[in-house]
């Protein structure tokens, strides 16, 4: 046991890797929230009097509403007066060219990984680049447009199309739906905004990195894509933040509309700083994702790697109201240390013979608490609907845990649920017989755990499923001594 | 030099001792077979050969290559060219059999600081040993032993053992739950594998694996301790009494058996 144990112990001691501070000056309001600091942000941005008063009616929503939070222990509240609810890198002036962006900026990104200069960049991945709460930059832009396809920051949207803004902001997460989401109704920044004309089918990847920076931060996007009828587009999110000892939170808002025979499979690589081994610091990762299938025959994919940030709350979910329209969720959640992640998804079917698939992988090490709660409700009218649910949780050693809390609700007879779980402990047994063909404890666990989170690998574009390998993977570095 | 030397070997699992004093030398080329009834230590003295952490060994030596096996990993044993086919071979999910074989010949290949072998070599070298063994091409991409049936994860594990090359094999029970037809193929596996730079230890309760891979020596092991050693008829002297006749009175290997 002895080998192992000290794997999983150096497994819930990785370092996290992004944790750097950028020296990047920037305008930041000062801290705290009111009606005023919204209408600075709304001003700030040039925003339209409509989408101010959305603002301002879910801010007045919000003063009725109760943090969560309090009611939850094993967290320390929010003080939503202590966060700036804006921060932009200078000079804020609107950038002509990458040439303009701040080099201490691109050299960020770089470090990330993330290439925005031209020369370097994935050749087939268009990348929105958002930086506390703006976007820096948006690649492949001109060859999107094209084709029609729509693919900005949505401060740019705001600007260039706002009656599509107009149309759908809110039509699948109304600013009254949560804590959270009606929050970041009132505050949100930026984010990335995508419309993909009917009948086309997005040749690239389209994909945002988000990176908060500043200290005091709160990041809240919000994201919206429109896929017309017949349209297909795979779109990829990643996210770090450096290392702070104050827990910082994300609370994001993502809504998709998939119409008549439209695809949209949506991917995140999560990786907000988790806080270190005590618990100290870390993101508090408030995300609400919900996507519709509007039209018959519409999919929506969700795939998730959730590796990041203290506490993950995220259950990214679809409403299938076209008939044989299809929702999906695959999901892994890596929880170690004091981090605690309760993620899962809610599938509503409304439509006949609409099918839903839910993969949750939940994979917890150190004093790692991880917790898959999803909801699948077929609605009277769902004729014939279909869901299939598994959810696995894999075990590095005695002091995490796993729990799973599926909540079924059938109003129609013709209705086929099934749902499979299980829970394993990383075997001795199975670490022994790598070793004993020679691959060591580290890569054994590393191999171990990366064939648990396969099926869920396999839904994720190449680029992304690499980078997933290799963030579990680095988890695993530098284990055996 | 001999290739495994072990001198009065004692080992406990869980404070009971069951290797009471083992003492065998292995040279290169040899087939050495190990059998006893069952709960006699065949089992244990693999695992401690291989390394494994539920035994400890709390006094004797193993000098493999003239080096003290004990003090290194499992994984360190294995990079030297100690191989141990399974009695029960675990079942890894998700785990690609083709990817865990070239991770595995890759680790032991660094270790002895050799280059890692490509993809397309490794692919020629798989067919090859494939052919010998009569492995079904569906084996290899199918997760490490997972939904295996009991002949094909034994089959796999001489596999591993084609494509690893190891200087010392250990068979554990090679032969148990395998009909004679599959016995006859795993057998015709192991006996391609032999040659003069390879020993192999073949552990077995039966002699009717012996019929198949015929060893130069067999050695009784009853108690924790090897009672009687001697070449191949042993083992058809063994087959015709049974092991009651070492037990000289004790019948408790016997009903265990
Ligand atoms: N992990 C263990 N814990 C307790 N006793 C064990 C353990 N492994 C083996 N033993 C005991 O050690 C003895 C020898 O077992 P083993 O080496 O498996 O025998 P064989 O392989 O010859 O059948 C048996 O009495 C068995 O019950
Ligand atoms: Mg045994």
């Amino acid at each position: 046991m002895s080998a192992a144990t000290d794997t999983i112990e150096e497994f819930a001691s990785k370092e996290y890797k992004y944790g750097f501070v950028s020296e990047i000056e920037s305008d930041t309001i000062p801290i705290g929230l009111s009606e005023e600091v919204i209408r600075m942000i709304s001003s700030k941005k040039n925003e339209p009097e409509w989408l101010l008063e959305w603002r301002l009616k879910a801010y007045k929503h919000w003063l009725t509403m109760t943090d969560p939070l309090w009611h939850n222990v094993n967290v320390t509240p929010v003080d939503y007066q202590k966060i700036a609810y804006y921060s932009a890198p200078k000079p804020k002036k609107v950038l002509n060219s990458l040439d303009e962006v701040d080099p201490e900026m691109l050299a960020m990104f770089d470090k990330l990984g993330i290439s925005l200069q031209e020369q370097k960049r994935l050749s087939n991945v268009a990348v929105d680049a958002v930086f506390d709460s703006v976007s820096v930059t948006t690649t492949f832009k001109g060859e999107l447009k094209k084709q029609g396809i729509i693919f900005c920051s949505f401060s740019e949207a705001v600007q260039d199309h706002p009656e599509l803004v107009r149309q759908y902001l809110g039509s699948v997460i109304p600013y009254s739906d949560n804590f959270y989401a009606t929050l970041n109704s009132a505050v949100f920044t930026d984010g990335s905004f995508c419309y993909i004309p009917k009948g086309v089918r997005c040749p690239m990847e389209l994909s945002t990195y988000f990176r908060i920076n500043a200290a005091n931060t709160g990041q809240f996007e919000r994201t919206l894509i429109i896929c017309d009828e017949g349209g297909y587009v795979s779109y990829l999110e990643g996210c770090t933040a450096p290392m702070r000892d104050e827990n910082q939170l994300h609370a994001a808002c993502v809504e998709l509309v998939a119409m008549k025979d439209a695809t949209i499979k949506y991917s995140t690589v999560q990786n907000w700083y988790p806080g270190d081994k005590e618990g100290k610091g870390g993101i508090y990762n408030f995300v609400t994702k919900r996507g519709i299938c509007k039209g018959d025959n519409a999919k929506i994919s969700w795939t998730q790697v959730e590796t990041g940030s203290a506490i993950t709350w995220k259950y990214p979910s679809c409403i299938l109201q076209g008939d044989n329209s299809i929702g999906e969720f695959y999901s892994v959640a890596l929880t170690n240390n004091k981090q605690q992640a309760d993620t899962g998804t809610k599938m509503i079917h409304l439509g006949k013979n609409t099918r839903s698939t839910i993969v949750s992988k939940g994979i917890s090490a150190g004093n790692g608490q991880n917790t898959y709660r999803g909801l699948v409700k077929i609605n009277p009218g769902a004729e014939n609907a279909r869901n299939y649910s598994q959810c696995d949780s894999l075990l590095l050693g005695d002091r995490c845990g796993a729990h799973t809390f599926p909540y079924i609700e059938v109003k129609n007879p013709t209705a086929t649920v099934e749902h499979e779980a299980s829970t394993s402990k990383i075997g001795e047994d199975q670490i022994f017989y790598c070793n004993q063909r020679g691959i060591s404890t580290e890569d054994a666990v590393s191999m171990i755990v990366n064939g648990f989170c396969k099926e869920v690998f396999k839904e994720l574009p190449m680029e992304f499923a690499v980078e997933a390998q290799k963030l579990l993977g680095v988890s695993l570095e530098g284990s055996v001594g | 030099m001999s290739l495994l030397e072990i001198t009065d070997l004692h080992a406990r699992v869980a404070e009971k001792e069951i290797l009471k004093g083992i003492s065998l030398t292995v040279n290169p080329g040899e087939v050495h077979a190990i059998m006893g009834p069952n709960g006699s230590g065949k089992s244990t003295l693999a695992g401690v050969l291989s390394g494994r952490d539920a035994y400890e060994v709390t006094s004797g030596e193993v000098l493999f290559d003239g080096q003290d096996l004990l003090e290194l990993e499992p994984e360190e044993r294995a990079q030297l060219g100690v191989f141990l086919a399974f009695q029960y071979p675990v079942e890894i999910p998700g785990v690609n059999n083709t990817y865990f074989l070239r991770a595995a010949l890759n680790s032991i290949r660094k270790y002895r600081g050799e280059e890692e072998m490509s993809a397309p070599a490794f692919l020629k070298l798989v067919r090859e040993k494939m052919n010998v063994l009569h492995i079904d091409q569906s084996l290899l991409n199918r997760p490490v032993n997972e939904g295996f049936s009991g002949g094909e994860k034994k089959r796999n594990e001489i596999f591993q053992m084609a494509v690893l090359d190891p200087k010392l094999a250990i068979l554990d029970e090679t032969d148990s739950g395998l009909d004679i037809d599959a016995l006859k193929t795993v057998a015709e596996g192991v006996n391609a594998l032999r040659s003069p730079e390879r020993a192999i230890i073949v552990v077995t309760h039966y002699q009717r694996l012996l019929n198949y891979i015929v060893p130069d020596f067999v050695h009784v092991l009853s108690g924790g301790r090897i009672v009687k050693s001697g070449g191949k008829e042993l083992a058809l002297e063994l087959e015709a009494q049974g092991y009651g006749w070492l037990e000289s009175g004790s019948t408790s290997e016997l009903v265990a058996a």
